[in-house]
């Protein structure tokens, strides 16, 4: 294997590591849906908790990997379109995403303060408010998409 | 590697995209499963092994038809006699259907494993433990095969 293929599959594998982590995140998200009561939904943001390592791998290994990838090889160039798309697509499933996931750490902590009182069993309508906050959920929907347009430019490279 | 990617031609690109986009989908799935499982071995079973049980099933299982779909699809494109299949292919076909055959393994043993627990009166069940450690098996596999199709080792 050359240090290009070696690059190739740290690219991947990274990128793997980012899906992986969307998938956990959506798991508990749809899982989690209609759980009210701070002891259950923490037994979710403990599953959800390794993929926060994952997800930090993956957004920021895609980048390091790719870019060194686009400047490694010969046919590419960091300034070829279909490479500048995905740079743009990084930016917006990285930044949706954050502010995405904002709302559900916070719901963790709720959760936690809530089982530290001692209310871990009682029915917070707060915790259920921010388990399904709309705007959270279209944060992670427009956050999944861009990681999804990134595959499929990565592949069809338009322009290339 | 680099010219090879920049001339594949362009009807290759949608099987490819669905290979790996099952790919991906069956390591989530994976990843969801292992996490859930291995959180019940220390703590509250039943929950746990059941959540797990049900990312192999809904997750992991349909992804890889997915995958083992878009292989064979992008296989047929390639061209390959048989004759002269480089060897990350073997890697590839290996972890492939070996990995299904596990996966179906780890789904029946979780799955008899979540029965046992749902009955009640048990803390812990073996089956769920060999099927969790079948799962990180399946998962390491996985690892291997992206190591293979992506570096393409001679």
């Amino acid at each position: 294997m050359e240090f290009y293929d070696w690059l190739l599959f740290l690219h991947v594998f990274t990128a793997f590591s980012l899906v992986s982590a969307l998938v956990v995140f959506w798991f508990v998200a749809v899982a989690a849906r209609n759980v009210d009561r701070p002891v259950e939904s923490l037994r979710f943001f403990r599953i959800a908790k390794p993929a926060n390592v994952l997800v930090v791998i993956g957004t920021i290994g895609t980048l390091v990997f790719g870019v060194w990838l686009a400047i490694d090889a010969d046919a590419y160039h960091p300034w070829d379109g279909w490479v500048l798309i995905a740079l743009a697509l990084w930016l917006v499933a990285a930044g949706t995403g954050q502010r995405g996931g904002q709302t559900y750490a916070e719901a963790a902590k709720l959760a936690a303060r809530l089982d530290g009182e001692g209310r871990g069993d009682q029915p917070s309508e707060e915790l259920r408010v921010r388990l399904q906050d709309r705007r959270a959920m279209w944060l992670n929907i427009i956050s999944s998409l861009a990681v999804v347009l990134i595959l499929v430019d990565m592949i069809y490279k338009p322009g290339a | 590697m680099s010219l090879v990617v920049s001339i594949r031609p362009d009807d290759w690109n949608f099987p490819l995209l669905l290979h790996i986009v099952g790919a991906a989908l069956l390591v989530g799935g994976l990843v969801t499963a292992v996490i859930a499982l291995l959180l019940g071995w220390n703590r509250e079973s039943a929950w746990y092994s059941r959540l797990g049980f049900r990312a192999l099933v809904f997750i992991a299982l349909p992804a890889w038809f997915v995958m083992r779909i878009g292989a064979q699809w992008i296989y047929s494109k390639e061209g390959f006699t048989g004759d002269d299949e480089p060897g990350w292919l073997g890697i590839g076909y290996l972890t492939a259907d070996l990995g299904g055959i596990l996966l179906l393994l780890s789904i029946i043993l979780t799955g008899l494993g979540v029965r046992q627990l749902g009955r009640g009166g048990r803390e812990t069940s073996v089956l769920a433990r060999i099927g969790s450690v079948i799962a990180v098996l399946v998962l390491l596999a996985y690892i291997v095969a992206v190591w293979a199709m992506s570096g393409k080792p001679d």
